[in-house]
C-alpha cells in the first residue's frame, strides 16, 4: 500500500523527487510527528493535511493528525481573530478571547500525553496556538504554521497572538510576504496541491463533458471560469465586467462557480448581487456548489478555455495551482500568492482591472496556439514547484534543520537509502 | 576561494563520507569515485524587507550574510522562468520595483565568483547602489512597487548512494540526476570546493588528461539557464566527449 502510494507519487512528480523524500525522511524515522488545525474537512489546510499525512506514513514517518474541537463560541472567536489577522477592522472582546483560551486548556489536557511525548508538533493557524502554554513539560519541537495572510493585521489582534507564537520553536509562513518580525526563524514554505485526489486527478474527455451538459454549458462556446467563493475580494461583479466587455470581440460563456456561502452572511449578499448583475444573460453561468464539489471543479477546470481569478487581495489562490495544473493559463489579480503562479505573459496574465482581464480573454481565445503554450507552461511550473512532494520536501528539510541544529549547511553523513 | 567565507563563516558543518572527504574526490592521494549527492533548500525570512533603495543599502550594511548568498546563488532552485533575465534578485528588485534600468543593469552584471568573500560581494553591491543613488536626487526615495524581503537558506546535503567511476559514465550519470544534484555539483560547488570550480571539474582536472572537456565545462555560463537547460547542456557535452556523441 505504502510502496504503492509512493508510486504513484512517482510517476507523476518523477522518481528523483520520490526518491529525495526518502533520504529526507530516513534520518526522522523513529520521531513521532503531530499535526494539529481545528477541522477534519473543509478548507485548504484539512486538503493538505489529508493528502501529507498518508505521504509522510508512506515514508515511514510516524505521524498523527488531532483536530481540536470546541463551541460555537469558539468558532465565532477564531473567525474573528482570522478576520483582524488578515487586516480587517474586528473588535474581540476579553470574555471571547477567555473562551479562546480555556477551550485550548481544555484541549490541551485531552491531548496531553501525545503532545508532551511528540518530538515535533505542527500547529497550524491561531485557533490551536494557544496549547503550547499548557504544555509546560512538552519534550518536542513546536512549529507555528501559519496558512493567513499576515502581511497587515490588525495589530492589537496579532499583538496577543504574537505573545503566543513566539514560544515556538519555528514558524512557517507561505511566503515572505506574510512574515512580521519574531525571535525565532520563519520558513518560507509556499502550499501545494495533491495530483492524486479528486480534485485533480485526470479525468476521461467523456467524464468532462458530461459534467459540462449537466450545467447546460454549450459544447460549441469557449468556457471561461472563475471557481472561488462568492466573496468581494475575489471580484465576481469585474470578472462578469470583464466576460462582457471581452465577448464582444470573441464569443464566451462566463461560469462562476463556488460556494460556501450559506453560513457567511456578507457571502449571501455578494451571491445576490451576482445573481442580480448576470440575471437574464443565458451566457453566463453561476453555479452554487456544496463543498464537497471536488470532481465537478476538477471538470469544470479542464473543460475550460481560459481560467480567471481575478482576486483583488488572495492568501496563496490554490485554484490558480490547480487550474494550471491542468493545462490552463490563467489570468489572475496582481496580489498575494497569485504573483509567484502566474508568470506575466509565460503561465498568464497578471491584471488590475477588469478591462485588463478582458484584453487577456481576447488575447487568448483568439490565440489558440499561445494558449496552448502557456498550459503547458504552466502544467509544467506546477509540476516542477507546487506539488505536495515540493511541499513534504520543505517540511522534512526543516525538521531535519531543527534536529541537527540551524546551520546553513546540513550535509547527512551518508546514505541512507 | 575560500569555502568558509563563503559560506558566511557561520555554522557550517559539512560531515564527509568516511571513505572519501566530503566531494574532494580524493582518499589518500589516490583519485576516487565521484559521489552524487543531492540538495534540497529551504528559505527563512530574515524578517527585513525595503521599500526603497535608502532603505535596501541601510539594510544591506548589516544583513545576514546568508542572505547575500541567498538572493545571488538559491535563486536557481526556486520557481523561475525560461531564461532568467536577471542573475540577482537585487538586479530584479531594482528592474521591476525600482524601475530603475540603469542599476539594473549595473547589478545585474555582478559575477559572484569574482569575491573571495561575502563580504566582499556585499561591499560591491552597497558601492553600486551608493554610486546610483548619488547620480540621482529623487531615487534614493522613490517608493518601491513592492518590498524587498530579505531572505536566506539552508540547505540540507544528500548522499543519494550513486557513484561515478569513469568519466564515461558521466553523460548517462547526469542524466538521470535530479535538479538538486545539478545544483549542488554545478553551482553549489563554486563557493565549496578550493579551487572554486564546479564538482565535475575538480573531480577531472587531478586526472590531467580531460583538458578539452575541463575547458568546455568552463565556458559554460550557469546563469543564462534554467537547472534543467544546464542539465540538458552536460549530458550533451559528455556525450560528445566521452561516448561519440551518443546521448544516453
Amino acid at each position: 500500500m505504502n510502496q504503492d502510494l509512493l508510486t504513484r507519487y512517482a510517476q507523476i512528480a518523477g522518481e528523483d523527487a520520490v526518491e529525495q523524500l526518502l533520504q529526507l525522511a530516513s534520518p526522522l524515522k523513529g520521531a513521532h510527528i503531530v499535526h494539529v488545525n481545528s477541522t477534519r474537512y473543509g478548507g485548504g489546510v484539512a486538503e493538505i493535511l489529508h493528502s501529507l499525512i498518508p505521504l509522510k506514513q508512506a515514508l515511514g514517518l510516524d505521524v498523527t493528525w488531532e483536530v481540536i474541537t470546541g463551541e460555537e463560541e469558539f468558532f465565532l472567536v477564531t473567525k474573528s481573530m482570522h478576520n483582524a489577522l488578515q487586516g480587517f477592522s474586528t473588535e474581540i472582546q476579553s470574555r471571547a478571547l477567555k473562551t479562546y483560551e480555556e477551550t485550548n486548556a481544555q484541549e490541551a489536557e485531552r491531548l496531553r500525553p501525545l503532545l508532551e511525548e511528540a518530538d515535533f508538533v505542527f500547529i497550524h493557524d491561531p485557533q490551536p496556538a494557544p496549547l503550547i502554554r499548557f504544555i509546560p513539560n512538552r519534550k518536542g519541537k513546536w512549529i507555528w504554521r501559519c496558512h493567513i495572510d499576515l502581511s497587515r493585521p490588525q495589530r492589537s489582534v496579532w499583538r496577543y497572538l504574537r505573545n503566543l507564537v513566539t514560544r515556538y520553536e519555528a514558524s512557517i509562513f507561505s511566503m515572505p510576504d506574510f512574515t512580521q518580525p519574531m525571535p525565532h526563524l520563519q520558513y518560507i514554505i509556499p502550499p501545494s496541491i495533491d495530483p492524486l485526489t479528486e480534485k485533480n486527478k485526470e479525468l476521461s474527455e467523456k467524464e468532462v463533458k458530461k459534467i459540462l451538459s449537466r450545467y447546460q454549458l454549450d459544447p460549441h462556446k469557449p468556457i471561461v471560469l472563475q471557481v472561488s467563493r462568492f466573496d468581494r475580494f475575489k471580484d465576481p461583479l469585474g470578472v462578469i465586467r470583464a466576460a462582457r466587455l471581452a465577448r464582444k470581440f470573441a464569443p464566451l460563456q462566463l461560469v462562476l462557480a463556488g460556494g460556501g456561502a450559506a453560513d457567511d452572511p456578507e457571502g449571501e449578499v455578494v451571491l445576490r448581487e451576482v445573481e442580480e448583475t448576470a440575471k437574464g444573460d443565458p451566457d453566463i453561468h453561476i453555479l452554487y456548489l456544496p463543498p464537497d464539489a471536488h470532481h465537478t471543479i476538477n471538470a469544470l477546470q479542464r473543460g475550460a478555455h481560459v481560467v480567471l481569478q481575478k482576486s483583488i487581495k488572495e492568501g496563496f489562490g490554490l485554484t490558480v495551482t490547480e487550474a494550471m495544473w491542468k493545462g490552463k493559463p490563467v489570468i489572475g489579480g496582481d496580489v498575494g500568492g497569485i504573483k509567484i503562479q502566474v508568470v506575466n505573459h509565460h503561465t498568464g496574465f497578471l491584471v488590475h482591472t477588469p478591462e485588463g482581464a478582458a484584453l487577456a480573454i481576447r488575447y487568448l481565445l483568439f490565440y489558440k496556439d499561445k494558449r496552448e503554450e502557456m498550459g503547458r507552461k504552466a502544467h509544467q511550473f506546477v509540476k516542477d514547484n507546487f506539488l505536495i512532494t515540493r511541499h513534504l520536501r520543505d517540511y522534512l528539510s526543516l525538521l531535519l534543520a531543527l534536529k541537527l541544529g540551524a546551520h546553513e549547511r546540513i550535509e547527512l553523513e551518508t546514505w541512507t537509502g | 576561494m575560500i569555502q568558509e567565507s563563503m559560506a558566511g563563516g557561520t555554522g557550517v558543518e559539512v560531515k564527509a563520507s568516511p571513505d572519501c572527504p566530503s566531494n574532494n574526490h580524493v582518499n589518500n592521494g589516490e583519485k576516487c569515485c565521484f559521489y552524487i549527492k543531492d540538495c534540497a533548500l529551504v528559505s527563512i525570512s530574515t524578517g527585513k524587507k525595503a521599500y526603497s533603495l535608502a532603505e535596501l543599502l541601510d539594510q544591506l550594511r548589516t544583513i545576514h550574510p546568508g542572505s547575500i548568498y541567498h538572493h545571488f546563488w538559491s535563486r536557481q532552485l526556486r520557481p523561475s522562468f525560461d531564461h532568467p533575465e536577471f542573475h540577482n534578485d537585487f538586479a530584479a528588485w531594482a528592474y521591476y520595483d525600482i524601475h530603475d534600468k540603469t542599476l539594473a543593469e549595473r547589478l545585474n552584471i555582478i559575477d559572484p565568483q569574482d569575491f573571495n568573500t561575502l563580504e566582499d560581494l556585499r561591499q560591491e553591491l552597497i558601492d553600486h547602489i551608493e554610486e546610483r543613488m548619488d547620480e540621482s536626487e529623487f531615487l534614493p526615495w522613490a517608493k518601491a512597487k513592492a518590498p524587498f524581503y530579505f531572505v536566506r537558506s539552508q540547505i540540507v546535503v544528500l548522499d543519494t548512494g550513486k557513484r561515478i567511476h569513469r568519466p564515461q559514465e558521466l553523460a548517462r550519470a547526469v542524466a538521470s540526476m535530479s535538479l538538486g544534484s545539478i545544483f549542488y555539483h554545478f553551482i553549489d560547488a563554486r563557493r565549496r570546493t578550493e579551487m572554486g570550480v564546479d564538482d565535475f571539474r575538480a573531480w577531472l582536472i587531478p586526472m590531467e588528461k580531460y583538458d578539452h572537456v575541463v575547458e568546455s565545462l568552463a565556458n559554460m555560463d550557469p546563469y543564462f539557464t534554467t537547472l534543467s537547460e544546464l542539465k540538458e547542456e552536460l549530458v550533451n557535452l559528455f556525450s560528445s566527449h566521452f561516448n561519440g556523441g551518443v546521448k544516453p
